[in-house]
C-alpha cells in the first residue's frame, strides 16, 4: 500500500494494527494505552545491588533465549557496555535469538555484526545503524527486518508496548551501590543521561553497567535506584575520547561557513526571530557554524535566545555563558564543554527523550521550537530528507531527532552541499525517506536556497529581504549537470528494515540492495 | 596508440581517481572499483572506454579505483595514464583532437 | 562543452583565488565563493612529476564546467622551466581567459609568452588576441622593469607582485606595517598607472593572522590597488567589504555620470556638481564606482 509519501509498504507488514503513514499530526487526539513492566519486590532492606559480573546480572535477571535487551548511546563512539553485555549472554551463557533495542548504534559496534550473522542477535530496534552492522544488516542477514525510529519514536514505541524490553543495561558514567546514576563525577563522563530514562522505567530488569562506583546517594539522579535490579561495576564502561569529542570547533570549511553564513540570514528574516526565540541545531560541521552567525543578527537586533535544546555542543554553553540564551535543555552531550557545563552551569538542564521529542505524550519540547537546522544524507525535490541510508542503498546512518524537530518546529532548514564528491545530495527521489517532505521548510546548499512551496510566507520574508531563492527543482538539475544523472539502484524483494515515522505509521521501508558488478 | 610500459595517473583522494594501464593482450580488460559503484558503475565504465577509444588504445589491462571522481576527472586520468605509458606525456598533446 | 565569452580586458578583479589545477574536488566549483577571478595554478602547487596531470585536469576542467561570470586565469610555469609552452596550448585550446606569466622580468618576456599565445590560438583556431596576459613580478629586475613589462602588450591587462619570492630576493619577511614591500609595491602602482593596467597584491598567507590580513587589504586599498590574490575563500569577503565604494561616493559617482551626459548633449564641457568643478575626465572614475558599487550590491540603476 502506497503512504502520504509516496511509498510502496508491503502488506504483510501492516499487522497488528499498523498503519502507512498518512501525514503530518495524524494521530493526534488518539490515546495510547501504556504498557507497564513487570518488575520486581525490593523489601527486604539491603545494603547495595553489586553483583560480581555482568553474567550475574544476566542470571539473576532471568536472561534467556528471545529476550529484548535495551542500551542507551550517550557512550557514543566509545561505548564497550553494548559488546561487553552480548558477549556475556551469547558467548557465555550461550543465550540465541536475542533482540537489541538501543537509542543508536554505531561504530563502537562493528563486534555485533558477527553476532548478526551468526544468527544469535535476530532483531534490531534503533535510530542509526552504522559501519559493518549497516552492511550485513543491507545484505539481508538480520534474521527479521531492523525497525528504526527517530529519538522521539523510540519513547513512544516503549512506553506503548511496541517495543518490550526485558533487560535495560543502563552504561552509567558514576552510580552508587544501589543504581542511581549520573552522567557526569567518573571517568567515562557523558552528561547527559536523556535516552536511558524511558528504558529505566519501562524494562522489567535494569541493570547497571559502571566504572565508577560512588558514596550513596549519587545524587541528582538521571537514573534513579528505585528501577534498578543491580549494579555491575567494570573497568571501564567506554573510551572517553571517543565518548565526548574535545571542544566541538566552529568548521573553518569555507563551504560550510557559507552555508551557514546563508541559514542565519533566513532565520534573521522570518517574523519568529525576535527576543525569547527557541533554537535547536545539529552537531554538524555547517549546523554547529550556524550559532556564530546567528549571535551576530542577535547582537545587531539586541534580543536573546530564550531556549535551546537538543544534543549540544560547547558553542552553546558558550552563548549561555554570555547571558545570550535564557535555558540549554540537554538530552544528549557531544562535547567535554557541554558534558562539563551539564548540573554545574546555573539555567543548564537534562531532559529525557520523551521530554525532548515523543509525540505521543501532553507535549514535547519539540513542539514549541521555533528553529531547527538539520543537515541531510539526501533531499529530493518533495523536500523528502534521507539521513539513514547512503546514495548506494547502504544502512549508513541515523534519523535521531531529525524528523522530531523538523516536525515540532516553526522553521525547519535543512543545510546541506548540493553534491558530495559524485553524489548528489539535492535529487529526484531519496533512497529513504527519514523526515516526510511537509515538515521542511528551507532547504540551504552552497548553491543557492530552496523554499518549500508548502510555506509562501517564508516565501515572501526571503523576498521582502532580498534573498535569491530558486525552486529545489533547478537545484536538483544543477546538481545532475555536474555529477551526471544517476542509475536507478537495484533492490530485491527482501525488506531489511522497516522506517517508522515518529507517530508508528510506517514511513519506508529498505530492501536488500542488489550490488551492481561489471 | 599502443600501451608500452605500466603507467599510472590520479590519486586516492576522494574526488579522484587512480587509473594504471599496462601492457594488454588484445582488448580493453577494464577492472574497476568505485565508492559510487551502484549509481555511477556503468556511466564510469562507459566514460572510460570511449576515452580509451578516442585515443585509440585496443590492447590494455586497465584498472580504475575511483573515489566518487567527476567525469571530466576521469577522462584527465585516463588520458593521463596512456599518453606516460607511452612517454608522450609532457609536450604536443592533441588538445581538442584525441583528447576532449 | 561550455563556451566562454570574450575576456574584457579592464573589468572587476577584487579578489583573484588560486586554486591547485590538479585537485579535482578544489577546482570544480571554485566559483560559487563569489570570487572574481579565479587562478588556476600550474606552477608552484603542483609538484614538478605532476605537471603533464595537472594539464589534462585543468584541460577537461575549461571544457566542461561552467564558471559562469568568474574569470578563468591560469598561472603557468616559468619561461625558465621547460613546461611554460605546454602551458601555454593548453591554456589557449581549453579557453582560459587569461595567462599569469610567472617570474616576469622584461618586456621580452611578455613578448615571449604573447608569441606562444598567438601561435597556440592559431593552432586551436582561437581567434588571435582573445587570450589575456596579465604579469607576476617576483624579482627585484621585474620590479625594476615594471614599466616596459606593463606596457609591453595590448594583451596586458594587470600586474602583481608575487611577494614570497620578491622577500626571499630582497633578504626580508612580511612584516606588519608593510614596509618589506612598499618600495616595490609602489613602483609597480606607478608603473600599472602609468600604463593604463590594473594593479594587484600578493597573497596574505597566515590563514590565522586575521588581523594581518586586514591591515594588509585596508593599506592595499589606500595605496590604490585593484584588488588582491588569496589563497583561501573565507578572505573573499573582507577584500570585497573593503573595496566597496561608501555610499557617498556611489551618490556622487551617480550624479557625475548624469550630469557628464545631459550636458554633453548640452555641449557643455565643464559645469558643477554640488559646488564641485566636474569634465569628462571625471567619467571613467565615476563609472568605475558605479560598476564596483554593482558587484557590490549597491548599486542597481542602469548608468552602467
Amino acid at each position: 500500500m502506497k503512504n502520504a509519501v509516496g511509498r510502496e509498504i508491503p502488506d504483510s507488514l501492516l499487522v497488528n494494527g499498523k498503519e502507512v503513514y498518512q501525514g503530518k499530526n495524524y494521530m493526534d487526539g488518539k490515546y495510547i494505552q501504556k504498557a507497564a513492566p513487570k518488575t520486581r519486590r525490593y523489601e527486604t532492606p539491603r545494603e547495595s545491588k553489586i553483583v560480581d559480573s555482568i553474567v550475574q546480572a544476566l542470571k539473576d535477571c532471568g536472561a534467556k533465549s528471545g529476550m529484548t535487551f535495551s542500551f542507551h548511546h550517550h557512550l557514543r563512539d566509545g561505548d564497550y557496555v553494548v559488546n561487553m553485555v552480548m558477549q556475556a549472554a551469547i558467548e557465555e551463557l550461550g543465550l540465541e535469538e536475542l533482540t537489541i533495542a538501543a537509542s543508536s548504534l554505531g561504530a563502537a559496534h562493528d563486534p555485533i555484526a558477527d553476532y548478526i550473522e551468526q544468527g544469535k542477535v535476530v532483531g534490531i530496534q534503533t535510530s542509526g545503524i552504522r559501519g559493518r552492522m549497516g552492511e550485513v544488516v543491507s545484505a539481508g542477514k538480520l534474521k527479521t527486518p531492523a525497525i528504526i525510529r527517530s529519538h522521539g519514536g523510540r519513547p513512544r514505541a516503549i512506553e506503548g508496548g511496541e517495543v518490550h524490553i526485558d533487560i535495560a543495561f543502563i552504561a552509567a558514567p558514576t552510580s552508587d551501590c544501589v543504581g542511581n546514576c549520573r552522567g557526569v563525577g567518573g571517568k567515562s563522563d557523558c552528561g547527559s543521561l536523556g535516552y536511558a530514562m524511558t528504558d529505566a522505567k519501562y524494562a522489567d530488569h535494569v541493570v547497571v553497567v559502571t566504572d565508577c562506583l560512588v558514596d550513596f546517594p549519587n545524587f541528582p539522579t538521571s537514573v534513579e535506584a528505585i528501577d534498578v535490579d543491580a549494579v555491575v561495576v567494570v573497568d571501564s564502561i567506554g573510551n572517553p575520547k571517543k565518548i565526548a569529542s574535545a571542544a566541538a570547533r566552529i568548521t573553518q570549511n569555507p563551504r560550510e561557513l557559507m552555508m551557514a553564513e546563508q541559514a542565519a540570514k533566513v532565520i534573521s528574516v522570518t517574523p519568529y526571530f525576535k527576543d525569547g526565540f527557541s533554537f535547536q541545531t545539529g552537531a554538524g560541521g555547517p549546523s554547529l557554524a550556524v550559532n556564530l552567525f546567528l549571535e551576530q543578527y542577535m547582537d545587531e537586533r539586541n534580543i536573546k535566545m530564550g531556549w535551546a535544546i537538543g544534543g549540544i555542543c560547547g558553542p552553546m554553553v558558550e552563548l549561555l555563558k554570555k547571558g545570550k540564551v535564557g535555558k540549554v535543555i540537554d538530552v544528549q552531550d557531544f562535547d567535554l564543554d557541554a558534558v562539563q557545563s551539564i548540573h554545574t552551569t546555573p539555567n543548564h538542564f537534562e531532559m529525557s527523550a520523551s521530554q525532548y521529542a515523543n509525540p505521543a505524550n501532553k507535549g514535547a519540547f519539540v513542539n514549541k521550537l521555533d528553529f531547527v537546522v538539520l543537515a541531510a544524507l539526501e533531499i529530493d525535490t518533495g523536500f523528502n530528507v534521507n539521513v539513514l541510508t547512503g546514495s548506494d542503498g547502504v544502512l549508513r546512518g541515523a534519523p535521531g531527532g531529525h524528523p522530531d524537530t523538523a516536525a515540532g518546529s516553526k522553521v525547519c532548514i535543512i543545510v546541506t552541499p548540493l553534491v558530495r564528491g559524485r553524489m548528489a545530495t539535492v535529487c529526484e527521489h531519496v533512497v529513504t525517506v527519514t523526515t516526510p517532505g511537509d515538515c521542511v521548510d528551507v532547504l540551504v546548499t552552497d548553491y543557492g536556497i530552496a523554499v518549500n512551496p508548502l510555506r509562501p510566507d517564508l516565501i515572501e520574508c526571503l523576498d521582502n529581504a532580498g534573498i535569491p531563492h530558486v525552486t529545489i527543482e533547478a537545484l536538483k538539475e544543477k546538481a545532475y549537470s555536474l555529477v551526471g544523472r544517476p542509475d536507478g539502484l537495484e533492490w530485491e524483494d527482501k525488506v531489511v528494515a522497516v522506517l517508522e515515522a515518529r507517530d508508528g505509521t510506517i514511513l519506508d521501508v529498505v530492501r536488500k540492495i542488489k550490488p551492481f558488478v561489471l | 596508440m599502443e600501451i608500452l610500459k605500466p603507467a599510472i595517473a590520479g590519486t586516492l583522494e576522494s574526488s579522484d581517481a587512480q587509473v594504471t594501464v599496462e601492457p594488454g593482450e588484445g582488448g580493453i580488460e577494464l577492472s574497476l572499483t568505485s565508492s559510487v559503484m551502484n549509481q555511477y558503475g556503468r556511466q564510469i565504465k562507459a566514460t572510460v572506454l570511449e576515452t580509451l577509444e578516442r585515443l585509440d588504445v585496443s590492447s590494455a589491462r586497465v584498472t580504475v579505483v575511483d573515489k566518487g571522481a567527476l567525469d571530466c576527472t576521469l577522462k584527465a586520468r585516463v588520458e593521463c595514464a596512456v599518453f606516460r605509458s607511452c612517454g608522450a606525456s609532457a609536450a604536443n598533446i592533441p588538445w581538442g583532437g584525441a583528447v576532449r | 562543452m561550455i563556451p566562454r565569452p570574450k575576456p574584457e580586458r579592464f573589468r572587476l578583479r577584487r579578489t583573484m583565488m588560486f586554486m591547485n589545477a590538479q585537485k579535482p574536488g578544489l577546482i570544480k566549483d571554485a566559483y560559487i565563493y563569489g570570487c572574481d577571478s579565479i587562478m588556476l595554478d600550474l606552477e608552484d602547487a603542483v609538484a614538478e612529476n605532476q605537471k603533464d596531470a595537472a594539464r589534462f585536469s585543468l584541460y577537461h576542467a575549461l571544457k566542461t564546467i561552467d564558471y559562469g561570470d568568474t574569470e578563468v586565469i591560469v598561472r603557468i610555469n616559468g619561461l625558465d622551466t621547460p613546461h611554460w609552452q605546454e602551458d601555454i596550448r593548453v591554456c589557449v585550446a581549453g579557453g582560459a581567459d587569461g595567462i599569469r606569466i610567472a617570474k616576469c622580468e622584461s618586456a621580452q618576456d611578455v613578448l615571449t609568452v604573447e608569441q606562444a599565445v598567438e601561435e597556440a590560438e592559431k593552432e586551436f583556431g582561437v581567434e588571435v588576441g582573445r587570450t589575456l596576459l596579465m604579469a607576476a613580478l617576483e624579482s627585484p629586475k621585474g620590479i625594476l622593469n615594471a614599466y616596459e613589462i606593463c606596457s609591453a602588450s595590448d594583451r596586458m591587462f594587470g600586474v602583481a607582485i608575487s611577494g614570497g619570492d620578491f622577500r626571499k630576493c630582497m633578504q626580508t619577511s612580511p612584516q606588519h606595517d608593510g614596509v618589506d614591500m612598499l618600495f616595490a609595491r609602489g613602483q609597480m602602482l606607478l608603473a600599472a598607472r602609468a600604463a593604463g593596467i590594473q594593479c594587484f597584491d600578493t597573497v596574505f598567507t597566515n590563514l590565522d593572522d586575521q588581523e594581518g590580513f586586514e591591515a594588509e587589504v585596508l593599506q592595499n586599498k589606500a595605496m590604490g590597488f585593484d584588488g588582491k590574490s588569496l589563497i583561501n575563500p573565507k578572505q573573499i569577503r573582507f577584500v570585497h567589504q573593503v573595496f566597496a565604494p561608501t555610499e557617498k561616493e556611489v551618490i556622487q559617482a551617480e550624479k557625475i555620470v548624469r550630469a557628464i551626459r545631459e550636458n554633453a548633449e548640452k555641449g557643455l564641457g565643464v559645469f558643477t556638481v554640488d559646488g564641485k568643478m566636474i569634465d569628462i575626465a571625471f567619467l571613467p572614475g565615476a563609472e568605475r564606482t558605479l560598476k564596483l558599487a554593482r558587484a557590490c550590491g549597491m548599486y542597481e540603476g542602469d548608468l552602467v
